[in-house]
C-alpha cells in the first residue's frame, strides 16, 4: 500500500512539477544561480533556500529531481505501452497462423534478442541526435522511447506466442469459428482477453526496467536532451564532482530507486494475487 | 535492458519428438548453422545502421584539417571505402572469418589485439561478479527458502528487491564515495582506474573488488530470489517426501535431492546473463570504474563515428550473445533429461 501511495505521488510530481517548484519558492530547474555557488565556483550543500543544495552549473537540485519525475514517468508509460502493443500483436499473430508466418516472426525475434542491444540503441541515438531518416525520428524522448521498445518487444512476443499456442486448442475457439467468427475476431475478441493476467503481470516488470533503461540511457550521454532535467543525466553530470559534491549525485540516485522499488514491490504482489502458487512473500 | 539483470523469464525450451542420438547432432548442427545467419544478419544490420544513418565521414576524420579532394580519394581507396556496400560487407565477413577483424578508422590500429584486450578486461570484471553472485545467491536463497516466512527471509528478500531496484551506475559511485582509497570516506578499496594502472594480478583482483560487489548486487538478487521460488516448489515434488520416508537427514534431502533439481532455472539464466554482460551489458559498470573493457570500446567507437571498430565490435558482442544462448540450450538438456529435441 505504501509502494502504491508513492508511485501516486511520483506522478502528481510528475504532473504538477511546475506548480510544487513556485509553491516551495525553488529556481527554476534550468535556470543557473551564480550566487548559489562560493567563491571558487564549486556549489553549495543543502541550504533552506535549496534542501537538496546546487549542482555544478548552480541549478537547484530539488527542482531538477521533481522535474525528473515527469521523463521517467513519461518514457514508462510511453514506451511500455509501445512495447506491449508490438509485442502481444506479432506474438498473437506468430501464435496463432502457426507455420510459415510463425517461423518468419520467431526467427525475427531471436534475430532481435541476439543484437547487442545497448550498442542499438546507443548507435541509434548518437545517429539520430539531428533528426534521422528524414526527420520522422526526432532526438531525445522519442528516440529513447523507440531504443527501450526495439529492445524489449521481444520478450513480449515470445510469451504472448507461448500462451497463444495453447489457447488456440481450446473448445472456445472451436465454438467462435463455427459460429463463422473471423480470424480476427477470434484473435481479438476471443483469445486476447485471456491473456489480460499475464499481459498486466508483464507490464508491471516492465514500467521498472523502462525506468532504468532511460536513466542508463541518460546517464550515457545519449538519452533525452541535455538540458531536459533527467535522473540518469543528473547522476552522469555529477560525476566529475560527487567526491566533494555528494548531494548532487544522491538526491536524484534515491528518486530513481525509490520509484523503481516501488513499481517493483507493486507488480511483486500483483504477480502473488495473480498466480499464488508462487508464495514469493513467504505468507 | 543495460547493467541490469534481465527478469523476464525466457520461453521454455521446445518439447516434441523423441530424442535420441542422431536427433542430438542434427539439433547441434542446425543451431551452429542457425548462429552463422544470425552473425551475418546482424554484421550486415550494423553495417546499415552506423553506414546509412549520418554518423560522421571517417575518411574526414582521418584526412585532418582542410584536406585536397585528392588526399580524401587516397584515403578512400587505402579503407576500400570505394568499394561497393555489399564488397565491402563481404571482405569485412570474410575477413572476420579468419579472424582478421581489420583496422580502426580513427588511429589505425589494429582491431584484433584491441578487442583481445578490452575481452580481458571484461571478462575478468564478468566472471569474477558472476562467482560472487552465485555465492551471494545460494547462501541467501538456500535459508531464505528453507526458513520460509521468518524474519530473515524477509529481510533478505526485502533486501533483495532494493538491490534490483538500484542502478547500477549510481551504486558504483556510492561504493566510490564510501569505500574508494583516494576519494572514499573510508578508504579501503582501490578506486575508479585502478584496474588500468594495476600491473600484477593480485593488483587488479584488488581493483575489482568494488567492481565486482557493485555489478553482483542486483544479480545476487535476482538469482536468490530464483532459487528460493525454485527451491519451494522443489520441496514439495513427491520424490522429496519419498527421501525423507526413507529415512534420510534433512540435510541429505535438501543437498542432494532437491538443489540438484532447483538449480536448473539459474543455469539458464546464468548462461543468458554472462553472455549479454560480455556481449556489452556491463558498460555501465565499466564505465563508472573506467574499466577499458568491450563496452567502453564499442561505445568510443560509437561516438567517434569509427564505423571499422563499431562493425568489428558489434559482431564480436553478437557472437557471445549466441554461443551462451547455444551453451545454454545444451546445458539444459544435460541436466534436465525431460529436454527434448526439435
Amino acid at each position: 500500500m505504501v509502494a502504491l501511495a508513492f508511485i501516486v505521488l511520483v506522478i502528481l510530481i510528475a504532473i504538477f512539477a511546475p506548480v510544487i517548484v513556485k509553491v516551495m519558492g525553488l529556481d527554476d530547474p534550468n535556470f543557473q544561480n551564480d550566487e548559489a555557488l562560493n567563491d571558487f565556483g564549486s556549489p553549495n550543500g543543502p541550504s533552506s533556500a535549496h534542501p537538496f543544495g546546487v549542482d555544478d552549473r548552480g541549478r537547484d537540485v530539488l527542482a531538477r529531481v521533481l522535474y525528473g519525475a515527469r521523463v521517467s514517468m513519461l518514457v514508462a508509460v510511453i514506451a511500455t505501452a509501445v512495447t506491449m502493443i508490438v509485442g502481444t500483436v506479432l506474438g498473437l499473430i506468430a501464435g496463432f497462423y502457426r507455420g510459415k508466418v510463425d517461423a518468419v516472426l520467431s526467427r525475427f525475434t531471436e534475430l532481435t534478442l541476439a543484437f547487442p542491444t545497448i550498442l542499438l540503441g546507443i548507435g541509434l541515438s548518437v545517429a539520430c541526435a539531428d533528426a534521422c531518416l528524414g526527420g520522422a525520428i526526432k532526438p531525445g524522448l522519442t528516440v529513447v522511447v523507440l531504443v527501450i521498445s526495439l529492445t524489449s518487444w521481444p520478450y513480449v512476443a515470445r510469451l504472448v506466442r507461448g500462451q497463444v499456442l495453447s489457447l488456440r486448442e481450446k473448445e472456445f475457439v472451436d465454438a467462435a469459428r463455427s459460429l463463422g467468427a473471423s480470424d480476427r475476431r477470434i484473435i481479438f475478441r476471443e483469445i486476447l482477453p485471456n491473456l489480460t493476467a499475464p499481459l498486466i503481470v508483464y507490464a508491471t516488470v516492465l514500467i521498472p526496467q523502462n525506468i532504468l533503461a532511460e536513466a542508463a540511457l541518460s546517464f550515457l550521454g545519449v538519452g533525452v536532451n541535455p538540458s531536459t532535467p533527467s535522473w540518469g543525466a543528473m547522476i552522469s553530470d555529477a560525476i566529475s564532482i560527487f567526491d566533494t559534491a555528494w548531494w548532487f549525485m544522491v538526491f536524484p540516485g534515491v528518486a530513481l530507486l525509490l520509484a523503481v522499488l516501488a513499481f517493483n514491490i507493486v507488480g511483486d504482489g500483483l504477480q502473488d494475487a495473480i498466480n499464488p502458487r508462487t508464495g514469493r512473500t513467504g505468507k | 535492458m543495460p547493467g541490469s539483470p534481465q527478469r523476464l523469464p525466457s520461453a521454455p525450451v521446445s518439447v516434441s519428438s523423441i530424442g535420441n542420438r542422431s536427433s542430438v547432432a542434427r539439433y547441434i548442427v542446425k543451431r551452429l548453422l542457425w548462429t552463422v545467419v544470425t552473425l551475418v544478419v546482424i554484421t550486415a544490420v550494423a553495417y546499415f545502421l552506423f553506414r546509412v544513418l549520418p554518423s560522421g565521414d571517417p575518411v574526414r576524420a582521418r584526412a585532418g584539417k582542410a584536406p585536397t579532394q585528392e588526399r580524401l580519394d587516397a584515403i578512400r581507396e587505402s579503407l576500400g571505402l570505394d568499394n561497393p556496400w555489399y564488397q565491402q560487407l563481404g571482405d569485412f565477413l570474410w575477413n572476420a572469418a579468419h579472424f582478421d577483424f581489420g583496422r580502426s578508422y580513427i588511429s589505425g590500429a589494429e582491431l584484433r589485439p584491441l578487442m583481445l584486450d578490452a575481452l580481458g578486461a571484461t571478462a575478468w570484471l564478468v566472471v569474477g561478479a558472476a562467482i560472487v553472485w552465485l555465492g551471494a545467491a545460494a547462501v541467501v536463497g538456500t535459508i531464505s527458502a528453507l526458513r520460509r516466512g521468518t524474519l530473515p527471509d524477509r529481510v533478505a528478500m526485502g533486501g533483495a528487491l532494493v538491490a534490483i531496484s538500484a542502478p547500477v551506475y549510481w551504486l558504483g559511485l556510492v561504493a566510490l564515495y564510501l569505500f574508494a582509497k583516494d576519494i572514499g570516506q573510508f578508504g579501503i578499496f582501490p578506486g575508479a582506474g585502478a584496474y588500468q594502472d594495476a600491473t600484477t594480478v593480485l593488483d587488479k583482483a584488488g581493483a575489482m573488488i568494488l567492481p565486482w560487489l557493485v555489478l553482483a548486487a542486483a544479480f545476487s538478487a535476482v538469482y536468490a530470489r530464483l532459487l528460493r521460488s525454485s527451491l519451494l516448489e522443489t520441496m514439495q515434488e513427491d520424490y522429496i517426501r519419498t527421501a525423507r520416508a526413507k529415512g534420510l537427514t534433512e540435510r541429505r534431502v535438501i543437498f542432494r535431492h532437491a538443489t540438484r533439481s532447483a538449480v536448473t532455472p539459474l543455469v539458464t539464466a546464468l548462461g543468458v546473463d554472462v553472455g549479454l554482460l560480455i556481449g556489452g551489458n556491463a558498460i555501465l559498470t565499466e564505465s563508472v570504474f573506467n574499466i577499458p573493457g568491450l563496452g567502453r570500446l564499442s561505445f568510443d567507437a560509437i561516438q567517434r563515428g569509427d564505423v571499422a571498430t563499431i562493425q568489428a565490435t558489434v559482431l564480436f558482442l553478437a557472437f557471445f550473445v549466441c554461443i551462451s544462448s547455444l551453451i545454454v540450450d545444451l546445458l539444459y538438456a544435460l541436466i534436465d533429461p525431460r529436454v527434448k529435441y526439435e
